[in-house]
């Protein structure tokens, strides 16, 4: 899987309770959720946000609550591939599962706000275009790969039921 | 190599003789929590898997506290959700408003997590159960869906620090001080992935709603679990909440650990973190005057007997001189309170006192906050908005130390 998109960047720690504040958790729809997604600390996102862009993080991103929400607030919102020096674990099992790409790589901090990055996830390879560099992330275990390759735990499961039934 | 006490619980649970840190195991689970925010997600994934039946009707839980009393049209819509499925799936723990409590009180208290069992929830504050010795972690709804259906989960077997603890605690100060002075000192990503072990002779002194409040934080310093070993006051209290026979975990003697630090209790203070993270601490002595607008005391870290108590100590014959909310945990929690005098005390205080909801924690309900406030809450994160307008301000303490602060009408010690 490939990517290309603008940087929009951000600190460390960036909780979930920022990216979708619990005040919009009564509901789980995707686009609705969407149009709140960061607004606590960057009230311009969901119009700026174009559809491909690439989100980075800092240290510990999505730390705090499990809320799903928080990555289908982003996936929804049409980026396409989170990256951080760090993530929290919750958050980060919840976007493999819900089929969001994410990328663990501490060289990303060199990367800034605009830039555009080409990301490979099969080689964990990603492209600064603008700076004309090159950062490197650990590619997937092959469990998550497969995870991934069903977009997401739902379908992972589904086709090892269905694969048991045959 | 030998194991620690959470890889020792994780390896049974997988079936393997051992497990190492790193790998990657397909785990049964012994229960699967979800609530009213994360449940419906999870029962829509749960959905389009296609089978008809839960894994096992008696080990899931499905705990409406976060948004109920349902707080709006919408919040009812998806209690709803959640309350059908319960009675198609026939799930045997559920637990409707006016027998529920906050899930991570409740579950203990009805003795649906015994030592040694391995939990996952669609909360992050699962990790609670540590307290009794489980293996018990925050998931997401997703993986709440794949529990229901398969009744395993995976997991990337963590590796462990180990909080060696000593000494005794000092008065007015509680296991809410403990976990703030540690992640004070590691940091919000100091346990990053890990496993918090905590050993040594320190821990006997601790009280079981102690140790809840303990285990309960580990999340807030990025662990997978935070894990006391099971004494005689774990298995007191699994006997008196009519928990099932359990199977005791010990860590190896040779097990390794990423890290070991040692915690004197004696030596921590009644501690309050600042605003917007929970390692932004400062013991009260050194907070200076911050004058406040509210206080709330509940939660599930720290709704609970023992914390009442301790807020109702420094509460009696006071007036507080801010608005004051007290929710006690769980139903059997308010009922003891009741029949202890707490509720009188409060009430007699000009505090408020609320049926159990996780309400003001997450800005749900029950005393959101508007631009510019300050709250002194026994809850357990201060984030940006957490508990209402991204311009107010949540600032941690213990039972104790909220209670003072509700009388002084600034953050003080008890």
């Amino acid at each position: 899987m490939k990517f290309e998109g603008k940087v929009i960047k951000y600190g460390d720690n960036v909780d979930t309770d920022v990216i979708i504040p619990a005040r919009y958790l009564n509901t789980s729809d995707e686009k609705e959720l969407a149009k709140h997604c960061m607004e606590d600390i960057d009230k311009d996102f969901a119009g700026k946000v174009a559809p491909g862009d690439i989100m980075l993080g800092g240290k510990n991103f999505g730390c705090g609550s499990s809320r799903e929400h928080a990555p289908i607030a982003i996936k929804a919102s049409g980026i396409s591939c989170v990256i951080a020096e760090s993530f929290a674990r919750i958050f980060y099992r919840n976007a493999i599962n819900i089929g969001l790409p994410i990328l663990e790589c501490p060289e990303i901090k060199k990367a800034e706000d605009g830039d555009i990055l080409s990301v490979d996830l099969d080689s964990g390879s990603i492209r600064n275009i603008t700076k004309h560099e090159e950062y490197f992330s650990a590619p997937f275990p092959p469990f998550m790969q497969g995870i991934m390759q069903k977009n997401g735990l739902i379908g992972y499961i589904k086709s090892g039921l269905e694969a048991k039934n045959e | 190599m030998g194991m620690t006490m959470t890889q020792k619980i994780l390896a049974s649970h997988a079936g393997l003789p051992s497990v190492v840190s790193g790998q990657l195991i397909e785990a049964k689970t012994d229960m699967v929590l979800g609530n009213d925010i994360t449940a419906p997600v999870a029962i829509r994934e749960f959905l389009k898997i296609g089978i008809s039946d839960v894994f096992d009707k008696a080990k899931i839980a499905l705990v409406p506290d976060h948004f109920t009393p349902n707080k709006d049209i919408k919040s009812a819509e998806q209690a709803k959700v959640m309350r059908e499925f319960a009675r198609e799936k026939g799930i045997i723990n559920y637990f409707e408003v006016g027998e529920m409590g906050i899930e991570h009180a409740l579950l203990p208290e009805k003795g649906l997590v015994v030592p040694g069992e391995l939990v996952i929830g669609a909360d992050s504050h699962t990790c609670t159960y540590g307290a009794l010795g489980a293996f018990s972690t925050g998931v997401g709804s997703t993986d709440m869906a794949g529990a229901m259906a398969t009744g395993t989960v995976w997991l990337k077997v963590p590796e462990a620090m180990r909080f060696q603890l000593t000494g005794t605690l000092r008065p007015w100060v509680s296991g809410k001080d403990v976990i703030l002075y540690i992640i004070g000192k590691i940091g919000v990503d100091g346990a990053l992935y890990r496993s918090m072990e905590f050993v040594g002779e320190g821990v006997a002194s601790l009280s079981m709603d102690d140790r809840f409040t303990i285990a309960n934080m580990a999340i807030e310093a990025g662990a997978k679990n935070g894990i006391f070993p099971v004494d005689d006051k774990t298995r007191a209290y699994v006997k008196e909440h009519g928990g099932r026979s359990f199977v005791e975990f010990t860590a190896d003697d040779d097990a390794e650990y990423a890290e070991t630090i040692e915690i004197d209790l004696s030596e921590i203070e009644p501690t309050v973190a600042f605003p917007h993270l929970p390692e932004n601490t400062k013991t009260v002595r050194e907070a200076g005057d911050v004058p406040i607008d509210q206080v709330v005391i509940g939660s599930c870290t720290n709704g609970r007997i023992g914390d009442l108590r301790a807020a109702a100590k420094v509460l009696e014959g006071k007036k507080v001189k801010v608005r004051t909310i007290i929710i006690p945990a769980t139903q059997k929690i308010y009922l003891d309170a009741m029949a202890e005098g707490l509720i009188k005390i409060f009430i007699d205080a000009g505090a408020a006192v609320s049926t159990p909801t996780c309400g003001p924690c997450l800005g749900g309900h029950m005393g959101i906050l508007a631009a510019g406030e300050r709250c002194v809450a026994t809850t357990n994160r201060n984030f940006v908005g957490r508990m209402g307008h991204p311009e107010s301000e949540v600032y941690l303490a213990s039972p104790a130390v909220a209670a003072a602060s509700a009388v002084a009408g600034k953050i003080a010690q008890p």
